[in-house]
């Protein structure tokens, strides 16, 4: 039986967080009535030019440092020419020649058999990073024929991340953009919330017999959540495999992921092969960025990209996160990685540590068994739990003081997610939950007990 | 020297220009050789120039929302509009093949 070595590759694009575009100053917002945030450029009238937005530029040079990446101090744009309705220009101004960014690298952990117990982690190399133009948002409306456009999202300021195909099935394609989504929401740079299609991913997919040269690829696009990204790719891994094992070919074509069929469907344009007949863009000079070293003297420093100031400001990156709270708290590194894929999670956690004595081994297992399982049951985010970190830590507390037993306790976590105001400490007077300590008080209680039990024996007996 | 049609054909749909006629793509032929004198230079060891505009400074602006909300002004230049959206045809309506339209080859 012939092995079969798949290779996937992604083409990310995260939508920058600022407040206007890229090249013009009108607003970035989702949802919006249409064309109400186009400015002149946008709607590309004659007449206008691009004007580079200095904070698209900072957050690009951030998303390549956390990606450790070599920034080019000159970048260059250019224009890429294609036709459609929700491209008013006929071309997107992008960095095909020289990007800000290049040559980087992600690390992102899998767990082996999904065990949570076996992490292992993996590398994929980040090609480049790149500014480019968001285009309008198109909606088709086939049965009167026509397609509506709004250009709201026209311009909106974009990092696209290559990533070389160093990815080898779904799950991994999935976890490196899990990694890359906390990062970017770490450093601020992309709130990438695919939902909102403020992270947009296409795969590349391809298999091949070891030894042999990469198989032709295919690009597989309108994949929506994670989830889907790794449905998606594991499809056209087997879906190559299955056409190849029965004598058939790869076209080197785009497919677009149907989530509901779960399979890929071939988008094959009747047009042929696209010719972009990239130029440079003749309205901006080159992107010159400087470091501590290269400043210049007596420059206009809201002119000044400063490659330095800007690492010395980076954030924790989620790795850093997850080691710090390993070694702080004694965790075991599966744990930290569930804490910091809930938003809010890991400060809840370090929260409840601040307010109780309970050690955060012990913590730990209440944060992410009880509390966890209760926010996904009634799918709640953190924030919006009705047990809030101090109630629970107040709980721990009574429980560490061996003021009531642990099956207690879960008891009045139950009743905490009522929400209806009690303190752990009113909940454990009202259904009488208190550890009994008295010594006299407990012989009393056996004896009843007993007692009660010599009847039902006696009875039993005679019937 | 001639221009292939394929070339032609190719360039015509590429940006949706039509040469129309022999005056045309006699103008385009004209362009090219003008173009390809640049080759005499030798320009071995010369970085090349992107634009004139290579030297200038890259003005960065202010991430500040200073434009936008002029959805009627905009709305002005659409030909069919509903409802504040521009309506245009369902896709790319490709240009009909070579053999099916004619361009100045037939016409010649």
């Amino acid at each position: 039986l012939a092995t079969w070595v798949p290779v996937v590759g992604l083409e990310i694009h995260a939508q920058i967080n600022s407040n206007s575009k890229l090249f013009s100053g009108s607003q970035v917002q989702f949802a919006a009535p249409p064309n109400s945030l186009v400015s002149f450029f946008d709607a590309s009238l004659p007449g206008t030019l691009p004007v580079l937005n200095r904070r698209c530029v900072e957050a690009a040079v951030m998303t390549g440092l956390a990606l450790n990446c070599s920034i080019n101090k000159k970048s260059l744009f250019d224009r890429k020419h294609y036709f459609y309705a929700d491209l008013p220009a006929g071309y997107q101004i992008t960095q095909q020649r020289v990007p800000i960014a290049v040559n980087g690298n992600l690390s992102y952990s899998l767990c082996i058999d999904n065990k949570m117990s076996q992490m292992v982690t993996k590398t994929v190399r980040i090609k480049q990073i790149q500014l480019e133009q968001d285009s309008g948002k198109s909606l088709h409306d086939d049965a009167r024929s026509q397609t509506l456009v709004d250009l709201n999202r026209a311009g909106v300021g974009l990092m696209e991340v290559v990533m070389e195909p160093d990815m080898c099935c779904g799950e991994e394609a999935a976890a490196a953009v899990r990694e890359l989504q906390l990062i970017l929401q770490t450093l601020g740079s992309s709130q990438a919330i695919m939902a909102e299609g403020q992270l947009r991913v296409d795969a590349n997919v391809s298999v091949h017999h070891p030894g042999e040269p990469y198989g032709v690829r295919t690009e597989v696009k309108n994949i929506n959540s994670v989830r889907f990204l790794a449905k998606a790719v594991d499809y056209e891994i087997r879906r190559q495999i299955e056409e190849l094992e029965n004598g058939g070919t790869i076209l080197n074509e785009t497919r677009a992921f149907d989530s509901k069929l779960g399979c890929t469907i071939s988008m094959r344009d009747k047009e042929g092969k696209q010719d972009y007949r990239f130029m440079p863009e003749p309205n901006l000079p080159p992107l010159i960025l400087y470091d501590a070293k290269s400043l210049p003297a007596n420059m206009n420093h809201q002119q000044v990209v400063n490659i330095d100031w800007i690492r010395e400001r980076l954030p924790d990156l989620p790795s850093v996160k997850r080691a710090k709270l390993v070694e702080l708290y004694g965790i075991l590194p599966e744990h930290s990685f569930t804490l910091l894929n809930e938003d809010g999670l890991a400060e809840y956690f370090e929260n409840v540590i601040k307010h109780t004595q309970m050690k955060p081994k012990k913590v730990i297992g209440w944060i992410l068994n009880d509390l966890l399982s209760y926010l996904k049951e009634h799918a709640l985010a953190v924030k919006d739990s009705p047990v809030s970190s101090f109630l629970l830590a107040d709980l721990l507390n009574l429980l560490e003081r061996r003021e009531i037993s642990s099956s207690a306790a879960k008891q009045v976590f139950e009743e905490l997610w009522k929400g209806e105001g009690k303190t752990p400490l009113e909940i454990v007077k009202e259904k009488q939950l208190e550890l009994l300590r008295d010594q006299e008080e407990l012989e009393q209680i056996c004896q009843a007990v007993i007692d009660r039990q010599e009847d039902e024996v006696g009875v039993g007996t005679f019937g | 020297e001639q221009v292939p049609a394929a070339v032609l054909e190719h360039l015509e749909r590429l940006a949706l220009v039509d040469f129309g006629d022999t005056e045309g793509v006699r103008r385009l032929r004209e362009a090219v050789r003008f173009a390809e004198r640049l080759r005499e230079v030798d320009t071995d060891g010369v970085e090349p120039m992107d634009s004139v505009l290579e030297d200038r400074c890259l003005y960065l602006r202010e991430d500040d929302v200073t434009e936008g909300n002029c959805t009627k002004e905009l709305l002005k230049n659409a030909r069919e509009k509903i409802e504040e959206y521009f309506v245009a045809p369902p896709g790319n309506i490709p240009l009909p093949k070579l053999e099916e339209r004619e361009t100045f080859e037939q016409q010649s």
